[in-house]
């Protein structure tokens, strides 16, 4: 038996008991930095003990909860799963290292907001490993107190209209998605929330698609797409830099996965039902997102629209059911997070040294701060996925894939690309380029601590913009399993219309 | 032959109410509360008789200890009110709102 | 005769080839994240990296050239890129070496003239960062073995163009152009990208050797939709009609950037998809091959047109350059008849415009950054080697006989003419315009009287500068008869492009020739009397409608702004709009209305005990009220 999983949770959990205790702000801050460090060396060496063709989940653990209603604490990755883990493990100590300085102006303490922190990663680590479907509810939902928390509490000037909104939002959708979690135990009938249990449970299409429903409404507004996205770019732009790397770096993408591992694989006839209008959304989104996101007048919302361009591109490529869409949009939530936490942390600097979020109030950033600029501008290149960047690999995925099976909507989505390119350098024009504005006169280029942060980000972005190889290798074969009740649905729907 | 108590207890119990409802002066609408537990009580012992169990006889011993201690809550509460406030109109203690 | 078939190799200097792109990969690198600490060596370093590419080019040629013709098509495999989709892996044969050659040949002398230009420039080292992964990425775009690859390249030469058109970018107009370039070249990438989606869907392939084995056929309309997606790639990169726009603000970028990219290599990069991909989805003859040669013919004379108004020394060049790349797509656009006189052209061109526009450089240089050529004239006798280098572009670009250009731009007339007559007199008018305007602006820049501003002292440029130009004219002059005389070019291409069944044969006298030359001396002659003998004003005169149209580029910007921009603008606002009254507006409303009535229903707590007494008691009315009428039902 290992005990890999339920380590990874403990450690940070732990550790922010830890660090609550701690009365020293920066023994505190130097002890989440260790423990979130101790978390990114384990999860690697776990990692790399995964072997991809072998057992749908690995590292499994099992321990009864509940026993009278078959809830267990089961724990287990497959290779989408695993991605994400690291993805967290990766991103939690550049976001401790990037909000140093973040949370004096805070309403709380400091030690609080560090705490809170690993409160958070142990939250998304278990939220990705989650075997039962109720433990991953309960994950789910559990998220969003920390969250909440370092927005409300460590946020800016709309502070608590964005916080209560997010969590109002959020709870909306959890509280369905409870529904169809208790409807999906009690239909099934086997006593039992473990996930394997539960897969291939429902035969009737009609109930499958309304339990789709309450799954996919809460995983929607997680993600999020298009409508229900506003709480994004509020929460967003009000959240601390740090956290925001976390929230739409991580967070977000359990919708995404979620739609991935429990809409497509427990209720495939009800997936392959609501395709289309999924994808509708999708193309909505990504086009719609990057209109709004060329009107912003400030920065953090901008990224934020972008965000939800991607999101579509993500969910585009869950419900295109091809291997290469499916994988693309599995890489995409992985690069996202890496080059949308780049665009927020160093945006974040940004703001810092100036006491603004609105683009107009920058500009000639370049002349001063060339270090900071690049960093911002190959982030941003990133971001509208520049060859040789990660975002590429993943989005040429998703579109191809797409392409594959949906031409049309491949095809609509792929002006994101022209979008993408206009979002993007405009800002970076209006921000970075041009006669050095007065007030930016004096700020100064990047420090020591902030090139640390800055470096790994650029590092992974790079190498998985040429070398996705050792990633694709994990999500291939789980992205092939997950997809493949789909699959098999739309082979039969083809094979009766063909008689 | 029941039927007398049965009016008598509904006259009690609605002379009662109406007095809770239009009285303003505390221990009148005290009173009359006590009025309608003792319809109640009324109605109670009647059913009894005509039941011919002790059921009702029981409860109504239950309900007079019940009113005894509410008395001694309730005239607590209404003398304090009387003390700070000069008043024992129910209409003048309205803090408790939205 | 068909293209050879692809065989995978890896022995010798080509199994190392990927050395071609890495050194300068390498170069970008180190400048890049150096800082500045490599500011004193970062040129040197710059330079070193561009040589030893072109030294590894000849070295790969030489090997090359040791194989029989039919097997020069080497597959060079380097690793799995995109598992399930696709590998990457180099291409070396006749084709990618002709660009490796040019790219890293006129490449690297750019980088020597770079370093006189910009010796001023405090951000030297930031800008052979960027020109190194230019030539990278510009090498990636021709060596791929697969369409993938090839895009990765295609949008590193757009991020290097990028970088470079804005390289002074705290100048508005040089950011602006630097951003309009991007994205015009998205819009050209949409296409490619799209294209590349239906080849992959059509052939389960991406790769050019997987794409010819593959045992798939896909219908007619299939084939037809590839081609056509990847014209419009290639219009983007290659500045042709529909997306010309951004090359003329791409002249906002220094000049050795303009002769590199928006003259010499990466411009022409549409050329060469179309050439690399003309057997696969330009066959002769089909609807996508003659859209080709209709853009190619329409943008070699509006490049023309533009060409003749400008008083901008760059940006007239600029447009001669469009005009030529016209005419490689034209060629290009006729199939195995004209790809050999297409690539040969675009080497010619290559190496004449890069002169031009360094000899450009060198009288900006001399003149105080000064680009109006109402303000230069009479130049010739202060700058005596770059007017000499100068003046051989120029008749090479005019079709001076037995210059480069004549063989070249002569034999795509002659084969575009065999083709189709129509098509072919254009080209010759296309012909004779260059000749007028290349003439106007030797003649307004050399010639006459001197017009310059007061503080400007012309002097000849350092040697650094001038060396380039000379070994640029030198190859302007020959280049074109070793290429065309005797077919040789187009034997060296047709293992990798194939070529007509009969080789044509040279006529220095045919009608179609003959028209040339007397075009183009008119238009000379034309521009003697307007531009040579007359006074130029300085200011320039108001102009007829035409010369007003030519000006403003045609319309196109104007065009643009009324079809996209203005409507862009509108709907990024109303997006704006809907997402804040809309979409949130419907959402906070929501909120805001439960909170709304919540408030009011609040206010039933009136604090009043009789108040509570009489809802109890009309409540428990209604409940023995619900409970005698449903007790009697």
């Amino acid at each position: 038996m290992h005990y890999w999983l339920s380590t990874l949770i403990g450690v940070p959990v732990l550790g922010a008991l830890g660090v609550a205790a701690v009365k020293n702000e920066l023994r505190a801050k130097q002890a989440t930095l260790a423990v979130s460090l101790l978390v990114l060396v384990l999860t690697v060496v776990m990692a790399v003990q995964f072997s991809p063709n072998g057992d749908k989940f690995q590292f499994t653990e099992k321990y009864s909860w509940v026993p009278s209603f078959g809830i267990h604490f089961g724990l287990g990755v497959d290779g989408i799963a695993l991605v994400l883990i690291l993805l967290s493990a990766v991103l939690v100590p550049i976001v401790v290292l990037a909000s140093w300085h973040e949370a004096e102006a805070g309403k709380r303490s400091v030690r609080m907001y560090f705490a809170l922190l690993l409160v958070l990663e142990a939250m998304m680590i278990g939220v990705f490993a989650a075997t039962d479907v109720f433990l991953f509810y309960v994950f789910f939902e559990a998220m969003l107190i920390p969250m909440y928390f370092m927005i409300g509490s460590y946020g800016g000037a709309q502070r608590s209209y964005a916080a209560v909104k997010f969590l109002l939002y959020s709870l909306f959708g959890g509280l369905l998605m409870l529904v169809a979690v208790i409807a999906l135990y009690s239909i099934a009938d086997k006593g039992s929330f473990m996930f394997t249990d539960l897969v291939g449970s429902v035969q009737d299409v009609g109930t499958q698609k309304w339990l789709f429903l309450g799954f996919f409404i809460a995983f929607a507004i997680k993600a999020p797409l298009w409508p229900f996205h506003t709480w994004l770019p509020d929460a967003a732009a009000q959240a601390p830099a740090g956290a925001a790397v976390l929230l739409v770096g991580v967070l977000d993408k359990v919708g995404t996965y979620g739609m991935l591992r429990f809409c497509l694989e427990l209720f495939p006839d009800a997936a392959h039902y609501f395709t289309p209008l999924v994808l509708v959304l999708s193309v909505v989104g990504i086009v719609y997102g990057a209109i709004v996101a060329i009107g912003q007048t400030d920065m953090k919302r901008l990224i934020a629209y972008t965000s939800i361009s991607h999101f579509g591109f993500i969910t585009m490529g869950v419900f295109a059911i091809s291997v290469n869409a499916g994988s693309g949009a599995t890489l995409y939530m992985v690069n996202h997070g890496f080059s949308t936490g780049a665009l927020f942390l160093i945006a974040g600097f940004l703001i810092h040294r100036r006491g603004s979020q609105y683009i107009s109030d920058y500009g000639g950033v370049q002349k001063v701060a060339p270090i900071l600029a690049g960093t911002f501008l190959v982030a941003g290149l990133s971001g509208l996925a520049l060859p040789g960047l990660s975002s590429f690999v993943s989005e040429f995925m998703v579109l191809i894939g797409s392409y594959e099976t949906h031409a049309v909507y491949a095809i609509i989505a792929t002006s994101g690309v022209v979008l993408a390119a206009i979002y993007i350098l405009w800002m970076y024009q209006r921000t970075m380029n041009g006669p050095t504005a007065e007030s930016v006169r004096d700020i100064k280029d990047l420090n020591g601590r902030e090139k640390w942060v800055v470096a790994p980000l650029i590092a992974v972005i790079i190498a998985l913009g040429f070398f996705p190889k050792p990633l694709l290798d994990v999500i291939n074969p789980a992205v092939t399993d997950s997809i493949s009740q789909v699959q098999h649905v739309k082979q039969e729907s083809v094979a009766q219309e063909g008689q | 032959m029941t039927t007398h108590y049965l009016v008598l207890s509904a006259l009690l119990f609605v002379i009662g109410g109406v007095g809770v409802l239009v009285r303003r002066n505390a221990i009148v609408v005290f009173m009359c509360v006590e009025l309608m537990l003792n319809a109640c009580n009324l109605a109670f012992v009647t059913f009894a008789r005509q039941n011919g169990n002790l059921d009702g006889q029981i409860i109504a011993f239950f309900v007079m200890i019940v009113a005894a201690a509410e008395v001694v809550i309730g005239l607590a509460i209404i003398v304090t009110i009387f003390r700070t406030r000069r008043s024992a109109s129910v209409d003048d203690v309205n803090l408790l709102k939205y | 005769m068909e293209p050879a078939k692809i065989i995978e190799h890896s022995g010798g200097v080509i199994g190392v080839s990927w050395l071609l792109i890495a050194l300068p990969l390498l170069g970008a690198a180190v400048l890049l994240l150096g800082g500045r600490r490599t500011d004193r060596f970062g040129h040197l370093l710059g330079v070193a990296t561009a040589v030893a590419s072109f030294v590894v080019g000849v070295l790969v040629f030489v090997q090359l050239l040791g194989f029989d013709p039919a097997e020069r098509r080497l597959a060079v495999p380097l690793y799995d890129f995109i598992p399930g989709l696709t590998k990457m892996g180099l291409l070396i044969d006749p084709l990618s070496i002709s660009f490796v050659l040019l790219i890293t040949g006129v490449g690297s002398l750019i980088h020597i003239y770079s370093i006189g230009y910009m010796a001023h420039d405090p951000n030297r080292r930031r800008f052979f960062a960027y020109l190194n992964l230019f030539v990278a990425a510009m090498l990636l775009l021709v060596l791929a073995d697969n369409y993938v690859g090839l895009y990765v390249g295609w949008e590193g030469v757009g991020l290097a163009s990028y970088l470079l058109i804005g390289f002074w970018q705290h100048k508005p107009a040089a950011a602006t152009a630097a951003k309009k370039a991007f994205i015009v070249n998205r819009v050209g990438d949409f296409g490619l990208a799209i294209g590349i989606f239906t080849i992959f869907t059509a052939f389960n392939s991406v790769s050019f050797a997987g794409v010819m084995a593959s045992e798939a056929h896909p219908s007619q309309g299939t084939l037809t939709a590839i081609g056509l997606l990847l014209l419009l790639g290639a219009c983007g990169k290659s500045a042709q009609l529909p997306l010309q726009s951004w090359l003329l603000d791409a002249m906002e970028g220094p000049t050795p950037v303009s002769a590199l990219i928006h003259a010499a290599t990466m411009v022409t990069a549409g050329v060469y998809l179309v050439t690399r991909s003309g057997a696969m989805f330009f066959p002769e003859g089909s609807t996508a091959a003659i859209a080709v040669t209709i853009v190619g013919v329409a943008t070699l004379l509006a490049g023309a047109i533009i060409g003749t108004a400008k008083d901008d020394i760059k940006k007239a060049l600029a447009g001669s350059t469009m005009s030529q790349i016209g005419y490689m797509m034209l060629a290009a656009g006729i199939g195995p008849a004209g790809y050999a006189f297409a690539i040969a052209h675009l080497i010619t061109h290559g190496f004449f415009k890069a002169d031009m526009f360094l000899g450009a450089g060198s009288v900006m240089h001399a003149m105080n950054d000064e680009v109006n050529m109402r303000k230069y004239g009479g130049l010739r006798k202060v700058m005596p080697i770059t007017f000499a280098t100068f003046l051989v572009g120029y008749l090479a670009i005019i079709g001076f006989p037995l210059l480069s250009g004549y063989f070249t731009k002569d034999g795509i007339i002659e084969s575009v003419m065999e083709h189709s007559a129509t098509l072919g007199w254009l080209a010759v008018l296309g012909a004779g315009i260059t000749g007028f305007y290349m003439s106007r602006l030797v003649f307004m820049t050399f010639f006459g009287q001197k017009r310059w501003e007061a503080d400007a002292h012309p002097h000849e440029s350092p040697a650094v500068m001038t060396w380039p130009l000379i070994i640029l004219s030198v190859g302007s002059i020959f280049l074109g008869a070793f290429l065309i005389l005797g077919n040789r070019f187009m034997t060296f291409l047709a293992p990798a492009v194939g070529r007509p069944e009969e080789l044509p044969s040279f006529h220095p006298f045919s009608v179609a020739g003959l028209a040339t030359l007397a075009l183009v001396a008119a238009g000379a002659a034309f521009a003697w009397v307007k531009y040579g003998k007359a006074e130029v004003p300085v200011v320039a005169p108001r102009g007829s409608f035409l010369t007003t149209f030519a000006r403003r580029d045609l319309y196109g910007d104007a065009l643009n702004e009324a079809l996209f921009m203005r409507p862009g603008q509108w709907l990024t606002r109303l997006a704006v709009f809907f997402d804040n009254r809309g979409i949130d507006g419907l959402v906070n409303g929501l909120a805001a209305g439960i909170g709304g009535t919540s408030g009011r229903l609040r206010r039933v707590q009136t604090g009043f005990v009789r108040s509570y007494a009489l809802s109890i008691f009309v409540g428990a009315a209604i409940l023995v009220g619900a409970w005698f009428v449903v007790g009697n039902l």
